[in-house]
């Protein structure tokens, strides 16, 4: 089975409550979400943060919204004003979480390969209302 | 505190109608949000309710200091300009303003909104509503005294082991007060540690005359709450999906709650405004800073996160029903800062070639001198931000090529001395290091003190009696 970031199944965000980060990560296509269930586990997503996770984590299943939630125990450095860290409130923990690799089927990797990757080329939203003038841009 | 058991009459001039729905904006998510956001959600189409959180635990830490110094500090000073800006349109057009802009200082709080509404010719015209009780400095040894141990949610420990060093103690209140402040005929609600869920679900509560113990419409209004406290973050900022395709974050529309009597309401904003609601927004933010989701504990009622149903209802509009609740818990939620020592964090930019090698060498340099100085910390912490800062080992090791990189180095402990004398010994490293350093423009780092968390619970008969509204005319 091929091996796809978790970056390119679902979307993420983290917060914090003290000493503990939490994760929810959610699936792109609820056809996804069983496979996130089964494959990201407690005890893998502990191992993938590795050092970086001082206590247990804990996973949460929100069916409702084909979405985990995890909490990471001990990972930031005392929590809030106490840690030195520069994610001192665990606020990018969610991308650390969508490095990590599944084995997916054939199927899901060809149809969800490359998602979640900004495009390469430079565009910005904002401006769409007053676009850039030809010949501008990166090549 | 009654009030809210039996429905209220609308007041005249509302733009609500009875029985239709009722329109809860956000307009801050935190003390330091968009300023404008606030402006654009009154002028920018229909609302009934204006709600503005102010306040995380660092804040309250913050105004704690900020009234040492100054009595008449402590609290979100960016919300009386704000008020004197928007307060005769409010006025005219019946939103009213709930918010926890009061910090630790409710009270003078509430008196500079009186006096920018005089300024800003609502006189006479409007009624001002603070809420009292949450703060528990003043009785902290009677309650210990009285056997309220107030022990660490985690560790288990008694406070009396930090006692001493206590900064402030500050007790989450739930709508009830909001409620009647509003019932009063408060056109502005100012409180001080209000849960940020309380600002939207006491509106709710108030408008459509909910029981305290209609538990499944109360947690609805917690999930609205939720969604409603983060500001933009429902509504298309900080979205990690797909995030480049978010249109006109420049003038993004905050979030927009559209409540009915059942307690299901549908999440928007305003036409015409940037950002977006859909699915993908709503679920992040539904399930940012969450616990367990079957258990969101509040004051008023505990909320099952996992029975919210949510479907797409016409563009930038989510529904959101079926939320289940139970009662609440005999405890109320008390958030403790104490001093904790101190911390300082020195940066120096190195650049190619072999960025990260002489980022770690300097660092290696730097705890060396550290050690030969007899400088004992309870933590350092190497990063190389533009490397590993974010991602640690995950971020594998650094190529050779890395144009630059910046080291961050953090100290903390109890001496203040020693953190004070980490701070000379950073622009040293410039001289005497490896070379090709430069960004060290900014000076010595700062030492900070460090005002630590001590969450605890209290049983709530101490607190609630004690809770004081007042409702003063402008």
């Amino acid at each position: 089975m091929p091996g796809i970031r978790l970056l390119e199944l679902a979307h993420a965000r983290s917060g914090d409550k003290g000493d503990t980060a939490n994760i929810g990560l959610i699936a792109y296509d609820p056809v996804d979400y069983p496979l996130i269930v089964e494959r990201v586990t407690a005890q893998r997503v502990k191992r993938h943060f590795g050092n970086l996770v001082k206590g247990d984590v804990e996973r949460f299943e929100l069916d409702n919204l084909c979405a985990v939630n995890f909490l990471l125990h001990g990972a930031l450095n005392g929590g809030g004003t106490v840690s030195l860290m520069t994610d001192s409130q665990g606020k990018v923990f969610s991308t650390a979480l969508l490095r990590m690799e599944i084995d997916v089927p054939e199927e899901v990797a060809m149809r969800v390969r490359g998602r979640g990757r900004h495009p390469g080329r430079e565009r910005h939203p904002g401006r769409e209302r007053h676009p850039a003038p030809e010949g501008s841009g990166s090549p | 505190m009654s009030g809210a058991r039996s429905g209220h009459p609308f007041r005249p001039g509302r733009s609500g109608s009875p029985g239709g729905p009722v329109r809860i904006a956000s307009g801050q998510g935190f003390w330091g949000d968009d300023l404008e956001a606030p402006v654009r959600q009154i002028r920018g189409g229909r609302i009934d309710y204006l709600m503005l959180d102010y306040l995380a635990e660092v804040t309250m830490s913050i105004m704690r200091k900020q009234l040492s110094r100054d009595p008449e500090a402590g609290y979100a000073r960016d919300f009386v300009p704000l008020m004197e800006r928007v307060f005769e349109d409010c006025i005219e057009r019946g939103i009213r303003v709930v918010t926890n802009a009061g910090g630790v200082n409710p009270e003078r709080c509430a008196q500079a909104v009186a006096e920018a509404g005089r300024r800003a010719g609502v006189g006479g015209r409007a009624r001002i509503g603070v809420v009292t009780g949450d703060d528990l400095m003043d009785r902290l040894d009677d309650l210990t005294a009285a056997g309220h141990a107030l022990r660490h949610m985690e560790t288990g420990e008694a406070l009396a082991s930090v006692r001493d060093r206590v900064r402030s103690a500050n007790v989450y209140l739930g709508a009830r007060p909001i409620v009647e402040a509003l019932c009063r005929g408060a056109d502005v609600v100012v409180t001080g540690r209000s849960t940020d869920t309380a600002l939207t679900y006491g509106p709710m509560a108030r408008e459509f005359g909910w029981s305290w113990d209609a538990y499944d419409r109360l947690a609805s209004g917690v999930v609205a709450g939720h969604i409603n406290e983060c500001g933009a973050q429902a509504s298309g900022g900080n979205c990690s999906a797909e995030w480049w395709k978010i249109p006109d974050l420049a003038e993004v529309g905050f979030p927009i709650i559209e409540a009915s009597a059942d307690g299901s309401f549908v999440v928007t904003k305003h036409p015409e405004s940037g950002g977006v609601v859909n699915l993908r927004t709503v679920k992040e933010q539904l399930l940012y800073e969450m616990g367990d989701p079957e258990s969101y504990i509040t004051p008023d009622v505990t909320a099952d996160f996992t029975t919210i149903r949510l479907a797409p209802d016409g563009a930038d509009r989510i529904r959101v029903d079926g939320v289940r609740g139970r009662s609440p818990t005999p405890f109320l939620k008390v958030s403790v800062a104490f001093a904790a020592g101190y911390k300082a964090v020195g940066t120096l930019v190195y650049a190619w070639p072999d960025a990260a090698a002489k980022a770690r060498a300097a660092a290696r340099i730097l705890r060396d001198r550290l050690d030969r100085l007899g400088l004992a910390f309870d933590r350092v912490l190497v990063e190389l931000v533009g490397w590993d800062a974010t991602h640690g080992h995950l971020a594998g090791e650094p190529p050779r090529d890395l144009p630059e990189v910046q080291l961050r180095v953090g100290v903390r402990g109890m001496d203040r001395a020693a953190v004070e004398r980490f701070t000379r010994e950073i622009a040293p490293l410039v001289l005497t290091g490896p070379p090709a350093v430069t960004g060290f423009a900014g000076g010595r780092p700062r030492v900070q003190e460090i005002v630590a968390y001590w969450p605890a619970l209290i049983d709530r008969t101490v607190v609630e009696p004690r809770l004081a509204i007042d409702v003063v005319e402008v």
